[in-house]
């Protein structure tokens, strides 16, 4: 559903760590429930990309966590009632996009999207923030995000594209048609 | 909402069951648990005192990932499990789930009434235009022309209207919501939780397997172009003219809830049992 973009405000520095906090939780949560739903329709070998997506997540949010000390990331990312340019967290893989028989490389297209909406959106951080702290911050964020989507661009070397679209299914769920 | 007790500083994960979903992915559903975990901790449920209740059908698969009281009823009656259960415990904050088929078909008498009744709580309808569950045969909702070999040449019928229906019967909450937009959703859920009577949610929800047109939803939803009213005769002429796909509070009511007394006017149950005496 389209919207307005829109940027949340973000005044400090404990604003921008929150917010970064959110983007990374949101993803690894996002990411797990994939992985569990290859899980439960047998496409191990997505399971594992999606685990393995999750756990990169996770240790960065975990670095953010450590970055904030004593501050209440989640208290304060659900103050901030946060608006995303996109409707959803940056980072968010859209769950519409899954299908059962996908396969890494769909994945990771997915993955790619995600990490490149979130370099554009410390981008624009750091573009618009008035608070030198938080400008230095978000751009760190920026770097961050940028080694992901190279990163994504690497695993991609290791699934390439497939011919077509994802395989046939011998038992489709349409078997009545 | 009656006056429940919360708590603060709840996650979204504090309400998610340790169950794995077996819903096909892609399918919208995946998105309204998450929108129903994040209003859970928006709103700071106690896990103890919140019930999710539903029906039979993919989306009344829902009690089973939340961890808060659930009951996964029989086909069509989830709002009369619901009704029961509040009348008896008002303390308590009720949710139902439902999907088209089983809210609208078999239970659509039921419908009917809990508008009617305006009791507090909500009711969440995930609306995919066909019976999943069951491989695919046109629900009330399904377009006349959808047309499969379960249904050659479509069904010829005019789709059932609920959210006009909702209001007609007395619904004090009435919204449409989509299933690919979380956040919004939550919002909304949030917002009919809250708001006093019976709250009727419809949620666009795609079937990606059964109806993968479906997927292009999310290139036609749009926000409500004007806010909320509390005219029901404006709110039904809104909904009837628009394109299916305005997206958000439609109608806020404001009907006093329906509240039994219970515990007045008791019988003794000796006494009525001789009532019943063969």
């Amino acid at each position: 559903m389209s919207k307005a973009p829109s940027i949340p405000a973000i005044f400090s520095l404990s604003d921008l760590l929150a917010i970064a906090y959110r983007i990374e939780a949101d993803a690894v949560e996002r990411y797990a429930l994939l992985a569990d739903q290859m899980e439960t329709h047998n496409n191990s070998e997505l399971m594992k990309v999606f685990r393995d997506l999750a756990r990169a997540e996770g240790i960065h949010a975990e670095e953010i966590r450590r970055l904030a000390g004593d501050i209440d990331l989640t208290g304060r990312a659900n103050a901030l009632r946060t608006s995303w340019p996109d409707a959803e967290s940056p980072e968010e893989v859209d769950l519409g996009a899954a299908h059962y028989l996908m396969t890494p490389w769909h994945a990771l297209q997915l993955s790619l999207a995600g990490e490149k909406r979130a370099l554009a959106f410390f981008t624009s951080i750091v573009d618009t923030a008035k608070d030198a702290k938080v400008k230095e911050m978000a751009a760190e964020f920026v770097e961050e995000e940028a080694e992901h989507v190279n990163l994504v661009y690497k695993l991609l070397r290791k699934y390439p594209k497939p011919a077509g679209s994802w395989p046939p299914d011998g038992d489709p769920p349409l078997a009545q048609d | 909402m009656s006056s429940v007790e919360t708590r603060s500083a709840c996650k979204p994960g504090d309400y998610k069951s340790d169950i794995k979903p077996i819903w096909c992915p892609g399918c919208g559903d995946y998105h309204v648990l998450l929108s129903f975990t994040r209003a859970f901790a928006e709103l700071g449920l106690v896990p103890e005192e919140t019930v999710v209740v539903s029906g039979i059908g993919c989306s009344s698969r829902i009690p089973a990932y939340t961890k808060c009281y659930g009951f996964h009823g029989v086909h069509g009656r989830s709002l009369a499990l619901a009704t029961g259960l509040k009348v008896s415990r008002p303390d308590l904050t009720v949710v139902v789930a439902s999907g088209d088929g089983d809210g609208y078909s078999i239970g659509g008498n039921h419908f009917l009434h809990a508008c009617r009744r305006n009791i507090d709580m909500t009711y969440v309808v995930m609306d995919n235009r066909v019976y999943g569950m069951t491989k695919g045969q046109p629900s009330p909702t399904t377009e006349p022309d959808f047309d499969t070999a379960l249904s050659p040449g479509g069904t010829g019928l005019s789709p059932f209207h609920p959210l006009v229906i909702a209001l007609a019967a007395g619904a004090n909450f009435v919204a449409r919501a989509f299933s690919g937009d979380p956040n919004q959703t939550t919002s909304i859920l949030v917002d009919a939780i809250r708001h006093p009577g019976f709250s009727f949610v419809e949620v666009l929800s795609p079937c990606v397997t059964f109806r993968p047109d479906e997927r292009e939803w999310k290139t036609q939803m749009h926000p409500a172009p004007v806010a909320a009213t509390s005219d029901p005769g404006k709110a039904a002429r809104r909904i009837m003219t628009d394109d299916g796909f305005n997206i958000g509070i439609l109608y806020r009511g404001n009907r006093r809830p329906y509240q039994a007394k219970v515990g007045s006017n008791c019988i003794d149950l000796a006494e009525l049992e001789k009532d019943f005496a063969l």
